[in-house]
């Protein structure tokens, strides 16, 4: 039944070169720790795609209950963390894995350099990770103001002051961030809520596509 | 052209230029060993990997309920701002004078901007064939001070933080109760405590008075505090008539006791529900 549903598809789209490239190609020995136990630091680029995963599950639920207003941000994650069930866990799985996705990525990056493996064929794929970092630290910035507890307006503040210093752009950049050149209130938490939830995000899926791609097309490093 | 399963391909899709093949490091399709197919064996593994992190995770997540403060207040001043730990190491970094006040550019862009532009274009700058990190030891010893560098900021950060004070910016740290604003102990609590110990009586951590809910004391012992002080609060604080004193002990104590009866209410609700 399956096969029949795959070859009526198969016949029309031609999608077994598509597997193909996804999915039927040789893991080398250097890289499989069932060979090497040394090589488990190659885990951790697929562990950082595990946690962003995380992330996306576990963000797209907290969605159903947190309100993007300064009235009501706070109140509603009070309320998930205390009164939702599993509300706890949920936000508890977001929160940490905002940590561990930096863990995961930096010690990628560090894994990535000290095999000197960004060196050619691979720079572009390196340039996209660093990018993919640089989104990384982006959410992390813009999601710990959401809840609107002291820290995250306090933090929000000192964060849109470093970004106020930058020469000649600072005062528009404040003020794109911010919603105005002054306050923080209801619309630095509307941007941030945006910036947080579709921005970034967008460009997260768009680098991380480019990173697979590229990641299928030169395959992995050879061993040192 | 035959179509669908079985498609013959002229080539691997990892497509390499013939010419350029010698002067780029070897693919490992180079070295003879042990493969393995991704689909299914290797995936597999991969998979018992996941779950075995997500058991260490979900621990993580059951054993560290994350934290939430009190709701934001813009007026509070003497709020200590104090950002997520991966961004420690800049605010560690703009303590120091060559980077803070006039300088703060240097702090805020410049260093910032060199060490994360130099990551960000790497093999642009390490350009040599060699990839073992011995062959190249100025890539190697520029990434190891930038890391060195990052996690000793981290940690001065973290070592110069009041961790028990910051506890108290919890919303936990806030038992709920209501002042009785018609009390006359609360005039006199006005008067003579709350610039140190907060409108509530949650206490503020920047004058160093603590939270007057939950305090063990009795009526005398209360009375005694406010003329002769304790610890590192000073004599004579209160000024006002015996009378006085007394409303203030008695205004504390009615205080600590609705907020230890609404605990216990609060508690029997969770676990009716």
């Amino acid at each position: 039944m399956l096969h029949k549903l795959y070859d009526w598809i198969d016949e029309r789209l031609d999608i077994t070169p598509i597997w193909r490239d996804i999915a039927d190609h040789e893991v080398p020995e250097h890289v499989n720790p069932a060979h090497h136990f040394s090589a488990f630091v190659y885990c951790f680029g697929g562990l950082t795609f595990f946690v962003t995963v995380i992330q996306i599950l576990s963000g797209m639920f907290l969605t159903m209950y947190y309100v993007p207003d300064i009235v009501n941000a706070w109140e509603s994650v009070k309320y998930l963390q205390t009164q939702v069930a599993h509300g706890q866990i949920v936000r508890g799985m977001h929160h940490w894995g905002a940590s561990v996705v930096i863990v995961m990525i930096f010690l990628h990056t560090l894994r990535v350099f000290f095999q000197g493996a960004y060196k050619k064929p691979r720079e572009l794929n390196w340039v996209v990770g660093v990018l993919l970092f640089f989104v990384m630290l982006g959410l992390g910035f813009t999601g710990y103001l959401l809840p609107w507890d002291n820290k995250a307006f306090f933090a929000t503040q000192v964060g849109l002051e470093i970004a106020e210093s930058v020469p000649y752009i600072g005062g528009d950049l404040k003020t794109l961030l911010a919603g105005d050149p002054e306050i923080v209130g209801a619309k630095t938490l509307a941007r941030f809520f945006a910036i947080h939830v579709f921005f970034l995000p967008a460009a997260l899926f768009a680098l991380m596509g480019a990173h697979f791609i590229m990641i299928r097309r030169q395959g992995i490093s050879g061993p040192l | 052209m035959q179509r669908g399963k079985g498609m013959k391909f002229v080539e691997d899709s990892r497509v390499l230029d013939k010419e350029s093949r010698n002067k780029i490091p070897k693919d490992y399709s180079e070295y003879p060993g042990r493969t393995e197919a991704f689909w299914p064996n290797f995936l597999l593994k991969e998979w018992l990997v996941g779950a075995v992190f997500l058991i260490g995770f979900l621990c993580l997540v059951a054993a560290h309920p994350s934290p939430l403060e009190q709701q934001a207040d813009p007026n509070n001043a003497s709020y200590i701002p104090l950002p997520d730990w991966y961004f420690l190491f800049l605010y560690e970094l703009l303590k120091y004078e060559f980077a803070a006040g006039d300088y703060v550019v240097i702090g805020t862009v410049v260093i910032p901007g060199l060490a994360f532009g130099a990551l960000l274009i790497a093999p642009f700058l390490d350009r040599g064939p060699e990839r073992r990190p011995s062959k190249r030891p100025i890539a190697t010893g520029l990434m190891l001070l930038g890391v060195i560098a990052t996690i000793w900021l981290t940690y001065e950060s973290v070592e110069a933080v009041n961790w028990e004070d910051r506890a108290n910016y919890s919303v936990e740290a806030v038992p709920d109760v209501e002042i009785d604003e018609e009390d006359p102990g609360y005039e006199v609590y006005q008067n003579n405590c709350m610039s140190c110990h907060g409108g509530q009586l949650e206490g503020n951590p920047a004058s160093g008075g603590p939270s007057l809910v939950g305090i063990p004391h009795g009526k005398e012992a209360l009375k005694d505090i406010a003329v002769n002080g304790v610890g590192e609060m000073p004599a004579n604080m209160f000024e006002g008539t015996d009378e006085e004193l007394d409303q203030l002990a008695e205004f504390i104590i009615s205080v600590n006791e609705q907020a230890n009866g609404e605990g216990e209410e609060g508690e029997s609700e969770e676990e009716s529900e």
